[in-house]
């Protein structure tokens, strides 16, 4: 019996170690999980066999070193299935902002001996490198969204995600919209749906830690930001920030940059 | 016979309403907005304050009156108690034969007794009834919840910026659909009877039946309200917009309004009358059972018009043609009424402002601000 279960895998690359926790977090549900499928690497936890074949690999983290470039392709062949967790696995992460950046003199500017780091010009999604079957967005990914797509998985049926704006969750959870109600700043309408509204149902603005929502009007949202008093640079930042690589949001960022004088 | 009750009494209605089994929700002010919540004394209700509206913009601020309901409306009232944002319809349980069976899963809540709904709230619950409740299919869950909700109106007093009702004559008295309208004057309110619990819950109060002066100072109220609009809808919200919408869908102003629109579907969550939703099952670890529950959707979404392989609606465009069409036009193919109720939620609540009397004005050629009345006849 032992032998037949699916053999599960999470991996680690440029990140915080937090989007792991949404295995951690599950609680009773990770004991039954643990029950249905081997769990045979998994640092955070305690199994380690990075090179093991598994059906299916958790990848957190973006690829910033020619190490990690290189070990993500083995994962890839030890891998049925390769689902990526995470705004740096997906997006790049904050660590992204180095895209923007000349890398050589930030290193200069704070090691040392930079010589001696090994690290590319860009931290990137690990879609840029291999070919990922299912993206998980967040910062973190919700639990209950990770165990979704291995339930699916398991099942052998095709994971699938709301990929809405913030604003539907924030309304059917019966918070009052900060933008409206306060004037305050919020990215949820562009800004991908899964956190439960974290930040709204606090009283603050969505900081678009999701990254972007499926069809994204970053234009419109960039005026009323600005008729709300916010400058350019301001909104500019609100989209290059721990989303800054994902598609329409670095566009949005950056056009905004260039008009910054 | 109307009858009044003092400000005094209104911790008898709410104590009356709790010896009836209810629990009680009222408006009162929460994170800058007047929403409903437990009502447990009249206090908490949100007195002297008033709502200030404008496309994508809300604000409370002190009214010059001392009043209760001085107020328009906040961002939900009735709907979410009715037809809930999430709900879980039935659930599949193996038991221990291994053989699946299948249960329908009802509300286990106490009944709610709802203080505050405006006459707009009501015509939206009139429009859900005909959508969920008196078709071909009845909705379980929402008549559950409706067989359970007892509706104490208060007409309004006073108009928002974003109000309209009186041209989709909705408002801003309440007609029909309450168990007791209050109208709030000097120091209390005149109470209309609108149902038989409406009528055993005044009796059970002593209050004294209102005198003409009262009748007529309510009357005054409503008619003050109604007099406060500045927004209408273009030919009265009639049948006539349906032919308008469809004879116009590759009008240029769909365009215009999607470089506007987020297609975020803020202004279909606050729509009184707009039912839409998703399905989704949600199975246990085990595999020994599974929840399947609705949640809100809205046409804005790609889940939405998903159908077999496609998006159907792919675009802003085609999604805002969608939501205006419907409500304003074909609701009434389906329904025999138009799904908009004059409430002006979908124009304060968007996020960006976009106000649909003033989409509906472009397409129509019709305008969508209400003249005066000295301008009309002096």
């Amino acid at each position: 019996m032992e032998e037949t279960k699916p053999r599960i895998a999470i991996h680690k690359f440029t990140s915080c170690d937090g989007c792991q926790l949404a295995f951690l977090h599950l609680g009773e549900d990770l004991l039954k999980l643990a029950e249905k499928v081997d769990i045979v690497h998994f640092v955070e936890m305690g199994p380690i066999n990075p090179t093991a074949k598994v059906d299916v690999a958790y990848v957190e983290g973006s690829i910033s070193t020619p190490e990690e470039a290189k070990r993500i392709r083995e994962i890839r062949a030890n891998s049925r299935y390769l689902v990526t967790i995470g705004a740096c696995a997906t997006a790049g992460g904050i660590q992204a902002l180095r895209n923007f950046a000349d890398t050589k003199s930030w290193m200069q500017a704070i090691y040392a001996t930079p010589e001696t780091i090994s690290t590319l010009d860009t931290a990137t999604a690990i879609s840029n490198h291999v070919k990922v079957d299912y993206e998980i967005y967040g910062c973190p990914v919700n639990s209950q969204q990770v165990l979704a797509s291995l339930l699916s998985l398991l099942q052998k049926v095709t994971p699938t995600a709301r990929r809405d704006k913030v604003c539907l969750e924030c309304k059917r959870l019966g918070y009052v919209c900060v933008m409206v109600a306060k004037g305050e700043p919020c990215m949820g309408p562009v800004t991908h749906t899964g956190c439960g509204a974290l930040c709204p149902s606090l009283g603050r603005g969505c900081y678009a830690c999701y990254g972007p929502a499926e069809n994204i009007n970053t234009d419109a949202l960039t005026q009323w930001l600005s008729s709300l008093g916010l400058s350019d640079a301001e909104i500019s930042r609100r989209f290059l920030f721990i989303q800054n690589s994902a598609p329409g949001f670095k566009e949005a960022g950056l056009k905004l940059k260039k008009k910054v004088p | 016979m109307p009858y009044f009750l003092a400000y005094e009494q209104l911790n008898d209605l709410i104590h009356a309403l709790n010896a009836l089994g209810y629990r009680c929700l009222g408006p009162q002010v929460q994170d800058g907005a007047i929403v409903f919540d437990d009502l447990a004394d009249a206090k908490q209700l949100p007195w002297g304050m008033r709502d200030a509206q404008k496309p994508g913009h809300y604000r409370l601020q002190k009214s010059e009156l001392n009043e209760a309901f001085a107020w328009a409306n906040g961002p939900q009232a009735i709907k979410p108690l009715l037809f809930k944002p999430k709900e879980s319809l039935w659930r599949v349980e193996r038991d221990a034969t291994g053989a699946f069976t299948f249960k329908e899963t009802l509300p286990e809540q106490k009944p709610i007794a709802l203080i505050g709904a405006r006459a707009c709230d009501l015509a939206g619950m009139a429009v859900q009834d005909k959508t969920l409740l008196q078709g071909k299919y009845v909705d379980a869950q929402y008549r559950w919840h409706r067989e359970h909700l007892l509706i104490i109106a208060v007409n309004c007093s006073y108009s928002g910026g974003n109000c309209f009702c009186v041209s989709t004559k909705t408002g801003p008295k309440a007609t029909s659909g309450y168990d007791l309208a209050l109208t709030e004057i000097q120091n209390g309110f005149v109470v209309e009877v609108g149902s038989d619990k409406g009528r055993d819950l005044i009796n059970t109060l002593h209050c004294h039946e209102a005198e003409a002066a009262k009748i007529a100072a309510a009357a005054q109220r409503s008619s003050d309200a109604a007099n406060m609009q500045t927004k209408r809808m273009p030919k009265d919200n009639s049948r006539a917009l349906r032919d308008i919408l469809m004879n116009n869908l590759e009008h240029p102003r769909w365009q215009e309004v999607a470089e506007r629109c987020l297609s975020c579907g803020n202004c279909t969550a606050v729509c009184p009358t707009c039912f839409c939703h998703h399905q989704t099952e949600h199975p246990t670890v085990d595999g020994d059972g599974s929840v399947h529950a609705r949640e809100w959707d809205s046409c804005f979404t790609e889940g939405h018009s998903y159908i077999h392989g496609q998006v159907v609606r792919d675009t802003t465009e085609k999604r805002y043609k969608q939501w205006l069409t419907h409500k304003l036009g074909t609701w009434w193919d389906q329904f025999d009424t138009s799904g908009c109720v004059g409430c002006g939620r979908c124009v304060t609540w968007c996020p960006v402002g976009i106000d649909l009397t003033e989409e509906m004005a472009a397409i129509a050629g019709e305008s969508n601000v209400v003249v005066a009345k000295e301008e009309k006849d002096p």
